[in-house]
C-alpha cells in the first residue's frame, strides 16, 4: 500500500509499504533515516521514539497505515523543528527539513572536536556538553523525549526528568550525565527567555 | 495482509461485520508486538485510529463514558478526580510513550491476565459498551467480561466503543508490584475502592489467576466486618485483626501460576500485603474526609 504523510514539516510517500509494517520501518528502510533506531521492538527501550502530531511514541509500535495524513517528527528533523518553535513559526515559508537534508544531517559543526558550530537543537548541544553520549544507541529517542519534556515543561525537577525518560532505556551511562544534560538545557533554555 | 482504514464508527463496525477474523489496532502496543514477532499474521488490521469520538470522553452523573482509543496519558491527566483508582492504574502503564498511545479498549481487548487498568475497573465498577453492526449496542459487566486467558466476552463481530466506569464516591487505591518503576509487567497488582454510598468495598486482582478477579468472599467478609462494627459511621481506624483476615482472603482469592515474573507463592503473598496495604490507605482517606467534613480538628 502507499502512505503519505509529513516527515519534518514535508509532505512524503512511501510506496509498497507493507500492511503489517511499522512506522519506524518505513522511516529507517524506505525514506532513509535511520536516526530513530530499532533495537526491541517492543515498546520497551525507546529508541525508536519519534513525535506523532506532537507526542512522543515508539514508531516500532505505529503501524505505517496509522500514520497516513499525519504529522511525524524524527530525530533528524529535530534541530529545524526546535529552531521553529523558537521563532514561533515558520517566518520563512519554507520550513521543516527536505528528505535529502534529513538523510544527511550529522550532528558535526565546523568544530570537529566540540561540535560546535553545527546546526544543533538546544537539547541536542546540551547532550553533547554534558558528556550525555556514549555509545550514542538510545540517544534519538532521548533527544526526542527530552526535547518533548522541556517544551511541555521548561523547569522540569529531576523526578519529572526521570518520568519523561522512564520509557528510553541506556545501558552506558547510568543516565547521571543524561540528567544533567536535561538540566543544562532547561537552565539555558530559561536564561535565555 | 489487509489494512483496513474506517473513517468511521459505522464502517468500522460494517468492516467487522464483513471480516470477524479483523485485528483491531488502535494503539498498537500489543498488536505491533505480536506481528513484529512474527506471532500473528492476522488476515486484516481494522485500524481505529481515525474514528475521533473513540478518544473522547464523557462525564455524567453517576459514570465516565470512556471512548476505548482515551489514551492513559489522558486518563491521568483529565480524570482523577472521577476515576481515581483508574488514573492511578494508567500511571503504571509501562512507559509515556506506551501511555500516549494504549488505552483501556485496547487492555480489555486484549483480556490479559496482566492487563493494568482490570483491577481498577473491577473495583471500581464498570460496564463495556460493545457494538456490533447486526444486534448493535450491549453493555457487558465487567465481572461477566473476562472468560479466560486473553479471552473476553466479545462476539466475533463487536467492537469495543467504550467502558462506562462509575464514578468514585469514596477513596480508590492501585497497587502494583514489579521489578522496577517504569516498563513492568505486573508480578500481580491489586485495586481497591471504598463505596461509602452503599458501605460497600469492592477489589480488583490482576496477574494471579487465569482472568482479573474480585476477591469476593474478602468483600463480603470487609464489608460485614465494617458494618457490624459501626465503622462506616464512627470512622475508626481498622482493626488489624479485620485487615489481616481481608489480606488473607484476598490471597485466598488468588489462583496464580509460577512464571517467568514471579512464583504462584509469592503472588499470593503480594496481594496479600498489597490488599492490608490499600485497605489501610483508603480508609485512612476515608477517615481524613470524614474529620474534615465534620470540622473536628
Amino acid at each position: 500500500m502507499r502512505v503519505n504523510f509529513t516527515v519534518n514539516g514535508r509532505p512524503q510517500e512511501a510506496d509498497d509499504v507493507w500492511e503489517g509494517e511499522s512506522l519506524l520501518y518505513v522511516l529507517r528502510e524506505r525514506m532513509g533515516l535511520p536516526g530513530s533506531k530499532n533495537a526491541c521492538e517492543q515498546g520497551e527501550c525507546g529508541s525508536c521514539t519519534v513525535r506523532l502530531d506532537g507526542v512522543p511514541v515508539c514508531s516500532c509500535l505505529v503501524a505505517a497505515g496509522q500514520v497516513e495524513g499525519r504529522d511525524v517528527v524524527t530525530v533528524e528533523g529535530l534541530a529545524d523543528f526546535a529552531k521553529q518553535r523558537a521563532e514561533s513559526g515558520c517566518a520563512t515559508g519554507a520550513c521543516g527539513t527536505t528528505l535529502q537534508d534529513a538523510q544527511q544531517w550529522r550532528a558535526k559543526g565546523t568544530d570537529s572536536q566540540t561540535g560546535e558550530g553545527g546546526e544543533l537543537s538546544p537539547i541536542q548541544q546540551a547532550f553533547i556538553d554534558a558528556g550525555a553520549v556514549q555509545c550514542g544507541f538510545c540517544t534519538p529517542g532521548l533527544l526526542v523525549a527530552s526535547d518533548e519534556l522541556l517544551e511541555r515543561n521548561p523547569n522540569p525537577t529531576d523526578a519529572d526528568i526521570r518520568e519523561a525518560l522512564s520509557g528510553n532505556l541506556c545501558r552506558c551511562t547510568g543516565y547521571e550525565k543524561i540528567m544533567d544534560a536535561v538540566r543544562l538545557a532547561a537552565a539555558r533554555q530559561s536564561e535565555a527567555v | 495482509m489487509d489494512f483496513l482504514r474506517p473513517a468511521s464508527w459505522e464502517e468500522a463496525l460494517a468492516a467487522k461485520a464483513e471480516h470477524p477474523t479483523a485485528v483491531p489496532i488502535a494503539g498498537g502496543t500489543d498488536v505491533m508486538v505480536e506481528i513484529n514477532f512474527d506471532h500473528r499474521r492476522p488476515e486484516y488490521l481494522l485500524d481505529l485510529n481515525r474514528i475521533g469520538e473513540l478518544t473522547e470522553w464523557e462525564i455524567g452523573e453517576e459514570s465516565v463514558r470512556l471512548g476505548a482509543s482515551v489514551p492513559y496519558t489522558k486518563i491521568m491527566e483529565n480524570l482523577r478526580a472521577e476515576l481515581p483508582g483508574l488514573a492511578l492504574a494508567s500511571h503504571t502503564v509501562a512507559s509515556p510513550q506506551i501511555r500516549n498511545r494504549g488505552g483501556v479498549g485496547g487492555n480489555l481487548g486484549t483480556a490479559s491476565p496482566a492487563g493494568d487498568a482490570h483491577p481498577a475497573l473491577l473495583a471500581a465498577g464498570a460496564e463495556v459498551e460493545a457494538e456490533s453492526a447486526a444486534r448493535g449496542t450491549r453493555l457487558i459487566p465487567i465481572d461477566e467480561f473476562y472468560t479466560g486467558v486473553k479471552r473476553n466476552a466479545l462476539q466475533p463481530d463487536e467492537l469495543i466503543r467504550a467502558v462506562h466506569v462509575k464514578k468514585a464516591d469514596g477513596p480508590q487505591q492501585y497497587s502494583k508490584v514489579g521489578t522496577r518503576n517504569a516498563m513492568v509487567i505486573a508480578v500481580c497488582a491489586f485495586g481497591l475502592a471504598l463505596h461509602p454510598e452503599t458501605r460497600t468495598v469492592r477489589t480488583g486482582i490482576g496477574s494471579a489467576a487465569p482472568t482479573p478477579v474480585r476477591a469476593k468472599a474478602a468483600e463480603e467478609f470487609l464489608n460485614a466486618a465494617l458494618e457490624e462494627g459501626g465503622f462506616w459511621d464512627n470512622g475508626k481506624i481498622i482493626t488489624p485483626s479485620v485487615a489481616k483476615q481481608f489480606a488473607e482472603l484476598c490471597s485466598g482469592a488468588c489462583n496464580p501460576i509460577d512464571d517467568v515474573r514471579g512464583t504462584a507463592s509469592y503472588r499470593r503473598h503480594a496481594v496479600g500485603v498489597m490488599a492490608r496495604r490499600t485497605l489501610t490507605w483508603t480508609w485512612e482517606s476515608y477517615r481524613g474526609a470524614r474529620r474534615a467534613s465534620e470540622g473536628a480538628a
